[in-house]
């Protein structure tokens, strides 16, 4: 008997405690940093895309949600003709954000997009090209890589050395 | 024609008044739970969440409303019908204030232990109708719970009715005007208070709809507004129970300054608001844990109860 009254008196005592509830969209719910949410492509910090259409994400992708078509442009990049990605499907998993070679996919800490119909989720590049960088404000694919494509030769990119002339090695 | 006209309104308000703390009670038994669980409760329909019975009533009604078709149709659609009525019917004998009672009866006591009683009907035959396993299961506990736990909720009445010298509800009120009997019927108040915690069949003592357990016990199968109907009768009971412990041991109306109304539904709120306490608070026993307290401790409690009132009351004179 006497334990049950100590049970409500414990409980008694919990109406003057904080309470746990995060009163959502008046209060922000407090997200980790590599929180996995919408998933946007991004660009260089001289502004053009990063994504170079390697197919990476798409191979990696568990439920098959992201469609893309590689082309070039007059420079000789490649970069993606049409880029979509099927939210109804995403599961949010970030294999394509590992598995992509220039940072371009990245998700965000935004979880709150919303469609009234499955159609709309269905996201475009332009839907989801970005004007920055994201969440990697200092890589540029191309000055690290060693293909040549317009602007850059072979050799000229960071700690790379100058292309050698085997013809002058021979004994 | 002024009489039939006043007869008629008392009856409409205190009728009104128990649909309404029923419906009340919808809102705030949920954020009293939060409120001792630390977390909120529904604050979103309307200012404090205050409009979350009529949200809730939409939804309820807008259900589909399904009989099984194994089912005992009639005494199906009538079972969650039995429990509001008699919880309603039950609220024509209490003494709201000295001037608002529907009926005074001299036998009101023993009125509402009967209406007690006829609410049994509703959880056993909703068991009985649904033909199927848990609640069958659910119905069988109910009726030996509820059984059970009715003999001692008599007797535990008996020392006030010893001490007041009637049936009558009114009289019960009038004389405790030197002392409220909680005081001198304690034991019988605590007895009571666990068998009406029984008879309404709240937490800890709700193994016939034990929700963690049997499913949903003897309300397995319903659905839609009769579902409605079994917590709006279950709220009516709670509702009910706190007004009749207030009128028998706390003294009813009476209180000094404020008007007798607000005394006796500041009581009742303050015994509603224990009943949710204990339902946040209390772990539900097993059941034969439960049959074994009703029988070996309670009612012998109860019969010692009214023989120690005798006792002291023959010595006084």
């Amino acid at each position: 008997m006497l334990s049950l009254l100590k049970s409500i008196w414990i409980v008694l005592r919990h109406t003057f405690r904080r309470k746990v509830t995060i009163r959502y969209p008046e209060e922000p719910i407090p997200l980790p940093p590599r929180f996995r949410g919408r998933i946007i492509l991004s660009r260089d910090p001289d502004g053009q895309e990063r994504c170079v259409a390697c197919y990476l994400c798409a191979a990696a992708c568990p439920v098959d949600c992201i469609a893309l078509q590689a082309t070039e442009d007059e420079h000789g990049r490649r970069y993606p003709a049409f880029f979509r990605i099927n939210f109804s499907r995403c599961i949010l998993c970030g294999f394509c954000e590992e598995a992509c070679p220039t940072d371009a996919i990245q998700l965000t800490p935004d979880f709150a997009y919303v469609e009234y119909e499955r159609p709309n989720f269905v996201y475009e590049k332009e839907d989801l090209l970005i004007s920055g960088c994201g969440k990697y404000p200092d890589y540029n694919f191309y000055r690290v890589a060693g293909m040549a494509i317009g602007g850059k030769d072979k050799g000229a990119a960071r700690n790379e050395t100058p292309p050698q002339d085997v013809h002058s090695l021979l004994p | 024609m002024n009489e039939i006209l006043r007869q008629v309104l008392i009856v409409l308000v205190v009728m009104g008044g128990a649909l309404a703390t029923a419906a009340i009670l919808i809102w705030l038994e949920r954020r009293l739970l939060g409120i001792w669980q630390d977390r909120l409760g529904p604050n979103r329909v309307g200012p404090l969440g205050l409009l979350q019975p009529l949200a809730d009533v939409v939804k309820i009604l807008t259900k589909e409303d399904w009989i099984p078709p194994f089912a005992d149709r009639p005494v199906f659609v009538i079972a969650p019908t039995i429990v509001v009525l008699a919880a309603l019917i039950a609220f024509a004998v209490i003494p709201v204030t000295p001037t608002i009672v529907v009926v005074d009866l001299d036998v009101g006591l023993l009125f509402v232990l009967a209406m007690f009683s006829l609410g049994v009907y509703s959880v056993v035959l909703g068991g009985w109708a649904s033909r199927s396993k848990y609640a069958l299961l659910g119905g069988l506990r109910a009726a030996a719970q509820l059984l059970s736990y009715e003999v001692f909720m008599g007797l535990s009445l008996m020392g006030v009715v010893m001490l007041a010298g009637s049936f009558n509800l009114g009289d019960i009120v009038a004389a405790q005007k030197g002392m409220w009997f909680c005081i001198p019927q304690f034991p019988g108040l605590v007895i009571f208070l666990i068998a009406g915690l029984a008879e309404t069949h709240r937490l800890p003592l709700d193994i016939p709809e034990a929700e963690t357990e049997l499913v949903a016990g003897y309300h397995t199968e319903y659905s839609g507004m009769k579902f409605g109907l079994f917590f709006v009768g279950e709220y009516l009971g709670i509702t009910f129970t706190s007004a009749f412990i207030v009128t028998l041991f706390f003294g009813g109306w009476s209180g000094p300054l404020l008007p007798p109304i607000v005394w006796f539904v500041g009581k009742c709120l303050f015994f509603i608001c224990g009943f949710i306490l204990v339902r946040g608070a209390l772990p539900r026993p097993r059941y034969d844990q439960l049959m074994d307290i009703a029988w070996k401790l309670l009612l012998p409690l109860a019969l010692l109860n009214i023989v120690i009132t005798a006792g002291i009351l023959l010595i006084m004179g």
